[in-house]
């Protein structure tokens, strides 16, 4: 078990956004802040992001991807937000619960004041953007293959094309550049560059890699292997336009062809999104449709720096934080009431300390078990008596009320909680 | 007199930089719209400079390769002696975020380091 099973602020994500939100949240004055990560360690996609060119605008530094991760996870660190690693959210409800899978804590559910939603996104693969052919070996999105040559050490083919212009996959065919492989052409079914210009220059340009734009893959060719891709032009409606179709020999297709925001778990929580996005509606301090529930980073909308999802980040935790502070001041008003020895139940269940103040306030219950003699109904906290009066007998049938006057005001603020018991004068 | 069309990597913007030259000479700079594309039109019409970022094995790592960059740019055309160079290299874990990996790599005056902290494997 965890130590705790509340917390002001729980993010679901331990990237940029997320860690940024967590730093926000302590620092706006949450007391308890937890990132939840489903990967053994933090840091998310810029763990694999070994590239240079993070946070020139946020840190006036041009830090590769683990640098900048480790920067702000440092802080986080230092500020005390824990973190809860190799762990998978299985589900969240709308009033912030949490219910999760550990490694090392197993089944675990908490409850957040506030949550931070920071899951990033997943990239598009073969299947969304339907590539017709074969389906042999060697087809890998960008992130999958950077994974694999900057972090786990192994190299996924010799001979690559690219299908999408998009950073990653620049900056991959650099890097395999780099590793010793031949990357034959990256191909664009757009007009234009989908990644940043400067990607262009210093990942394609400085190496001869050839971009093409206006074409796509026809057809993947290979049959345990990829063997070959099909390229062709499109027109403006991006039908194919005969006679420009090219074989080029390759042995992996590597598709850097979009993210897509991941939020199953905003959408178990009841959050609503924008299509266009594919992110959550959310306002200003990135707040969602659905009370004390925030988005930070490319969970919204995919960003082009990492710099502004540290920068949403803290707005979102910033927020959250606020949200949490204001749901524990609430929580703090109320005094919860239970149900002690031979009480089966209590209504109400809590009490608004303030009401009491101004207002009697009748607490009606039943008993477990009939006690046919002279009984005393007591209120107590856990070390003072608040209220104590007899009642000739007790039972299951007949409801039983005690009143709480202003009077018993100061003494009810003694009580963390109220409890009721109704027991025998012989026993007490 | 010669005009190159350069892009500026100098940062995320890719401003288009139109360098006038006279033989190995920088006359004019235009299309920058910060002080770093000046520095970097002229640097890129001579003698083009790039950071360079790559991975060194570890022994007994959390996991088996350490990310590494050159803390500062060197000669493009000196890259791939570069990263022949970082090849090279194994270093047990661990190893801290910013340990010199290589000093002063080719005699460029620039280091190549750690970029993130790399724990021994548990």
């Amino acid at each position: 078990m965890l130590a705790k099973n509340i917390y002001d602020v729980v993010v679901i994500g331990s990237g940029p956004g997320g860690v940024a939100a967590a730093i926000a949240a302590k620092q706006a004055g949450a007391d308890d802040v937890l990132v939840i990560e489903r990967d053994v360690e933090p840091g998310g996609i810029l763990v694999q992001c070994i590239h240079n060119g993070f946070g020139l605008t946020s840190l006036k530094e041009d830090l590769p991807g683990p640098g900048y991760a480790q920067y702000y996870l440092d802080q986080a660190k230092a500020l005390g937000v824990e973190f809860l690693l190799d762990t998978m959210v299985l589900d969240v409800t709308s009033q912030r619960k949490l219910y999760l899978s550990s490694q090392e804590h197993g089944y675990v559910d908490l409850e957040a004041r506030a949550l931070v939603m920071a899951m990033g996104c997943r990239e598009r693969t073969r299947a969304q953007i339907r590539i017709p052919g074969m389906r042999p070996n060697g087809v890998f999105t960008a992130g999958t293959a950077q994974r694999w040559v900057n972090v786990e050490g192994w190299m996924p083919g010799k001979k690559f094309v690219i299908l999408g212009s998009g950073d990653i996959g620049m900056i991959m065919a650099r890097r395999l550049t780099y590793e010793g492989a031949k990357v034959e052409r990256v191909l664009e079914i757009q007009s234009y560059l989908s990644g940043l210009t400067r990607n262009y220059v210093q990942c394609l340009q400085d190496y001869d890699i050839p971009l093409q734009l206006n074409y796509t893959i026809k057809r993947i060719m290979g049959k345990n292997r990829v063997e070959a891709i099909e390229a062709v032009q499109v027109d403006q409606r991006w039908n194919f336009v005969p006679g420009t179709e090219e074989i080029i020999p390759c042995d992996t297709l590597l598709l850097s062809v979009g993210l897509i925001p991941e939020n199953e778990l905003s959408r178990k929580a009841g959050v609503i999104l924008d299509p266009v996005t594919g992110g959550p509606f959310v306002d200003e301090t990135f707040q969602t449709n659905v009370p004390g529930v925030f988005a930070a980073g490319n969970v919204v909308h995919v960003y082009d720096l990492v710099d502004w999802v540290t920068e949403a980040g803290f707005g979102a935790g910033k927020g959250a934080a606020k949200f949490a502070l204001a749901q524990k001041a609430a929580e703090q008003r109320y005094t919860p009431v239970k149900a002690g020895r031979n009480v089966r139940y209590v209504v109400p269940h809590k009490l608004d300390k303030q009401t009491l103040e101004q207002e009697e306030v009748h607490l009606q219950m039943r008993v477990t078990k009939p006690i046919e003699e002279d009984v005393w109904i007591e209120v107590h906290g856990e070390n003072n008596s608040i209220v104590r009066r007899s009642e000739r007998y007790v039972r299951p049938g007949e409801m039983v009320t005690v009143v709480l006057r202003p009077a018993h005001y100061a003494e009810v603020c003694k009580a963390g909680t109220l409890t009721i018991d109704i027991y025998p004068k012989s026993e007490a | 007199m010669e005009e190159r069309n350069l892009i500026c990597t100098a940062c995320p913007m890719g401003c288009r930089l139109v360098v006038k030259m006279e033989g190995d000479q920088v006359l004019q700079i235009a299309g920058n719209r910060c002080r770093r594309g000046e520095s970097f039109g002229r640097q890129e019409a001579i003698a083009p400079q790039r950071m360079v970022a790559s991975t060194v094995r570890v022994l007994n790592g959390f996991h088996p390769l350490l990310p590494v960059y050159t803390k500062g740019t060197v000669p493009k055309k000196k890259i791939a002696e570069v990263l022949a160079e970082i090849r090279k290299v194994q270093i047990a874990a661990p190893v801290a975020n910013k340990t010199v990996i290589i000093k002063n790599i080719l005699g460029t005056g620039v280091d190549v380091v750690a970029s993130r902290d790399m724990p021994a494997k548990a």
